[in-house]
Order: C-alpha cells, then sequence, then structure tokens
C-alpha cells in the first residue's frame, strides 16, 4: 500500500536525511519507526503526504507515485492520510470542535454530517465533553488526542503520527498509545515514528529502526 | 454545485467573521475607502447637478437688451419695433420694469432690500431669442444691438453657460483624474489589510495546507474579505455623499432662486450608486488578488 523504491532525501545544505530507502507497509498494518534524532523517521512520514518531495526514487502511495504528483493534486492525496504532527499545529482561537472540524471543511463536507462526524471523532479519543474547550485549556494530553481527533475525522485509510507522545507523562503515553493501537484495529494503516517504542511492544507491532538515514 | 455554493457561503462566512472579530480596524478600514471615495463619487454628484443647470439655460441661447432707466414708452417702442422687424430675431419677448419689481419682490430675502430704494432701479427688458444660435453671429447681433438708442446694455446670456460648461468639462476631468487616484489608493488600502491578514493567519493557512486545503480553499475568504472591505468603504462614500446632497440642497436652492431658476440637489441616481458598490467591491477583490499574489506565494 505504501512503498518507498529507492528513495533518498537530501535537504539544500547537503544534509542527507535518507539514503536509498526500500521499504513497503502493508495496508492496514501497525508499524513503529524508530532510530536516532536525525535517523530520517520525520523525513520519512513527511514523503508519504508530500510534504517533503524525494531527490531520488518512488514512493508509491495507493498505487500513486507521490514523488511525481502535480502541485494540484497534492491537496486531494492528503485528504486521503490522516497526520499527527510533532508540534500538533492547533489553533487556539478556536474551540476542540472547530479544530476538528476543519479538515472536514477543507474536504467540503456539509455541515451536518460533519458536525456528526466531529462528534464521533472526539468520542473516540475521549474528548466529548470537552468539544467547546479551547485548546489552552486542555492538558498534553488531551491536546495530543486532540490532535489525533483532527487526524482521523476524515477517516483516513492511513495515519501517520510524529513523536505523538512526546513531552507526555508515562500514562497518557500509554493512553494515546491505545488510541493508535484502537485505529489499527478497524483497519486504518498506521505509522508512527516514535522514541518510545516500548508504548506499541504490547501490541506486538512491526518495528522499523532507521539510522543515520538507512535501515539498521 | 451545490458544494460549490456551500464553499463560497463558508468563505463568505469567514470573511465575515474575520471583519466583526476586528471591529475597530474594520471600521477604520472602511472609513479611510469611504473617505476616500466620498471624494470623487461626491465631486460627480455636484457636476452633474450644474450640468443641470446649464442645461436649464444653455437650451435656448438668448440675448437680453437692458433700456436705460430714463428711456420712455416711445424710445421702448421704437426699439420694440426695429427688434421685431429685424431679420435675424426668431423670437422677442418685453418684460416691462413693473413686472421685474414684483418678482423680485416676492423672492427670498429681496424685498426688504427693494423696498428700501427710492425708486425703481429696474430697467425695461427685451430677451431676443435669435435665428442662429452660433457664437459669432450671437456676438455680431448683441454689438449691433448695444448700438439701439436707450439700449443701456446688451449681453449674451449664453455666455455664462458655455463658460461654467467649459468649467464643467474641466471639472470632469479632474473628478475622474482623482476618482483613478483614490482608486488606486484603495486597492493600496485592500493590499495592506490582507498582507496583515495574511501574516496573522499564517499558521491556520500553513496547517490548512497540510490537511489537503486547495489554493482556491485557502484564497477564498481574503477574496470575500478584500471585496466586503471595498463594499464597506462605498457605502461609507454613499453616505458621505448623500449627507452633502442633503446639507447643500436648501443653501443650493435658496441661491439657484435668486436667479429665478427652480433647482433641487439630486442625489447620486441608483444606477450610479450601484456603479459606486460595484466599483468599491471589484478594488478591493482586485487589491486582494494583488496582495495574494504577493503574499501568498507557494514554494
Amino acid at each position: 500500500m505504501i512503498r518507498f523504491e529507492q528513495v533518498s532525501k537530501r535537504y539544500s545544505g547537503g544534509i542527507d536525511a535518507l539514503t536509498d530507502l526500500t521499504l513497503s507497509f502493508e495496508s492496514g498494518e501497525m508499524a513503529v519507526l524508530v532510530g536516532h534524532s536525525g535517523a530520517g523517521k520525520s523525513t520519512l512520514l513527511k514523503l508519504i503526504p508530500a510534504i517533503e518531495r524525494p531527490s531520488h526514487g518512488a514512493i508509491i502511495v495507493n498505487g500513486q507515485n507521490v514523488a511525481a504528483l502535480k502541485r494540484a493534486a497534492v491537496p486531494f492525496l492528503r485528504r486521503s492520510i490522516g497526520m499527527v504532527f510533532q508540534d500538533q499545529k492547533l489553533l487556539f482561537d478556536r474551540s476542540a470542535f472547530e479544530n476538528v472540524m476543519l479538515p472536514l471543511s477543507i474536504a467540503g463536507v456539509s455541515p451536518r454530517d460533519a458536525g456528526k462526524r466531529v462528534r464521533a471523532a472526539l468520542d473516540k479519543v475521549g474528548l466529548l465533553e470537552r468539544e467547546k474547550a479551547m485548546p489552552i485549556a486542555l492538558s498534553g494530553g488531551e491536546q495530543q488526542r486532540l490532535a489525533i481527533a483532527r487526524a482521523v475525522v476524515a477517516r483516513p485509510a492511513v495515519l501517520i503520527a510524529d513523536e505523538p507522545t512526546a513531552h507526555l507523562d508515562e500514562a497518557c503515553a500509554r493512553d494515546i498509545a491505545m488510541v493508535f493501537r484502537d485505529f489499527h484495529q478497524v483497519g486504518v494503516t498506521v505509522l508512527v515514528a516514535t522514541h518510545h517504542a516500548n508504548l506499541f511492544a504490547p501490541f506486538m507491532t512491526r518495528r522499523v529502526t532507521l539510522a543515520h538515514g538507512r535501515l539498521a | 454545485m451545490k458544494n460549490w455554493l456551500r464553499a463560497h457561503r463558508e468563505a463568505l462566512g469567514v470573511a465575515g467573521r474575520r471583519l466583526a472579530g476586528t471591529p475597530v480596524s474594520t471600521l477604520l478600514g472602511a472609513l479611510v475607502i469611504g473617505i476616500a471615495l466620498a471624494l470623487p463619487a461626491g465631486g460627480e454628484m455636484v457636476l452633474a447637478n450644474l450640468s443641470r443647470l446649464a442645461q436649464y439655460n444653455a437650451a435656448a441661447p438668448q440675448l437680453s437688451l437692458f433700456m436705460a432707466t430714463e428711456a420712455g414708452r416711445k424710445e421702448t417702442g421704437e426699439v420694440e419695433a426695429r427688434l421685431r422687424r429685424h431679420a435675424e430675431v426668431r423670437e422677442v419677448r418685453f418684460v416691462g420694469r413693473e413686472e421685474t419689481l414684483k418678482r423680485f419682490k416676492t423672492g427670498p430675502a429681496m424685498g426688504e432690500v427693494i423696498d428700501s430704494l427710492p425708486r425703481n432701479p429696474f430697467p425695461d427688458t427685451f430677451v431676443v431669442i435669435p435665428q442662429s444660435n452660433r457664437p459669432e453671429a450671437m456676438e455680431r447681433l448683441r454689438a449691433e444691438f448695444a448700438r439701439y438708442p436707450k439700449v443701456e446694455h446688451a449681453q449674451l446670456d449664453s455666455a455664462w453657460a458655455s463658460r461654467l460648461d467649459a468649467f464643467l468639462r474641466l471639472g470632469h476631468l479632474l473628478a475622474t483624474f482623482l476618482a483613478g487616484l483614490l482608486g488606486i489608493a484603495l486597492v493600496a488600502v485592500t493590499f495592506s489589510t490582507i498582507r496583515l491578514q495574511v501574516l496573522t493567519q499564517g499558521a491556520e493557512i500553513e496547517l490548512s495546507r497540510l490537511l489537503g486545503a486547495t489554493d482556491a480553499f485557502i484564497r477564498r475568504p481574503f477574496y470575500y474579505f478584500g471585496a466586503l472591505q471595498g463594499l464597506s468603504g462605498g457605502v461609507v462614500a454613499w453616505l458621505i455623499v448623500r449627507a452633502g446632497t442633503y446639507l447643500i440642497d436648501t443653501p443650493a436652492s435658496d441661491l439657484a432662486a435668486l436667479y429665478a431658476i427652480p433647482f433641487r440637489m439630486a442625489p447620486l441616481p441608483w444606477s450610479e450608486s450601484a456603479a459606486l458598490l460595484a466599483v468599491a467591491t471589484l478594488l478591493g477583490w482586485l487589491g486582494a488578488q494583488l496582495s495574494l499574489g504577493r503574499h501568498l506565494r507557494v514554494r
């Protein structure tokens, strides 16, 4: 479903983030990406929704080579992928409900359907009672769950998350890991880059280790 | 189609909320644009009214002959006879001095002044409409009539109208020039407000892109923002011009009455009001367009 073929990514300044990487993830698979800081985990995830473009190689998502995708087609690729960003990127001038609504407005879902789906997504991450809260009023764990709700509200087939448990205490982090496991169990392909691979160990997920931009 | 309409309605809603969210700067923006647009719009309104005034008299160019006040009935009669025989004269109308006196007495403000005069200051007058209304022919007639005995003064009544006409053409030119300049100012104002908007909405724009928003989706609210701001400026301009019309009306018609001209200030007609609002909206949209092209460039 997601296939990296001899992918290299060199950032301007000559920094090689990924070198000749070949790797694939099955549909419905859950995998954790581990490795030291700067190993290329974030870059690998960013290549999938074409946030970054590879210097060489092909990235096939749903049979489409993302590396060669036209600019105008990128938004539609991104709508099929749920993303949890390292820095969450919540909008602090909007309520929890409105934050989760954003992907649906972008996709042009009618407001009536959207409302139901937003509540369903908030319910799945256990934030239904906090729908009117502003993000600043939420705890770190709640903010992270809000970011996950926003990532899954459009029911993407793929969910990618970059360090979703960073800055969270042990209990919260375990909680978040469970949320990802739940989505995996309903058939979503889940890719998580993390320093806390042990959190996911109980779920017997596949572990992909990167070192200096190569598989280790 | 339904989706497209909804997308636009939502963008309009977002733009409206952004405007409503910063009421003070919205109001200031509308005032700046409104005042800038009120100048050429008001100028056009005044010029249109003056044109009406010019047409009132310029339609039938005429000569006025004022007899000397000491001229007697006989002398006046002779002049009238000569005028009526004249081949180049189409029409002659006699306005007696008593009649003129009566008219001015009933006019506003002048009655008391006239009552205080020892005798009737007005002369007998002939209003002559010549066959030809070519300026040189009229001037020749004027010179001829001025030499008639006991004719104190002969004047071309169309002279002021043609002067006014020239003045109005100059005025229109200036108003158009002003409109062009201030239109650019409007675009510049929108340009910079949209720039600020793009800066403050930076996080949301970036996030929306990551969540799969198309360029059109991101730009739409800004277009509406610019258009709404232009429109609100247009409304302010219209209100300023309307208030101006209202304030000038009474003094202007009083003044015109002294010249025996029935005159009321006409407000901007509906078609021009609509054009004012449309142009303001369009210029706002254009400002947004230019600003987005500059500030929302994608890597």
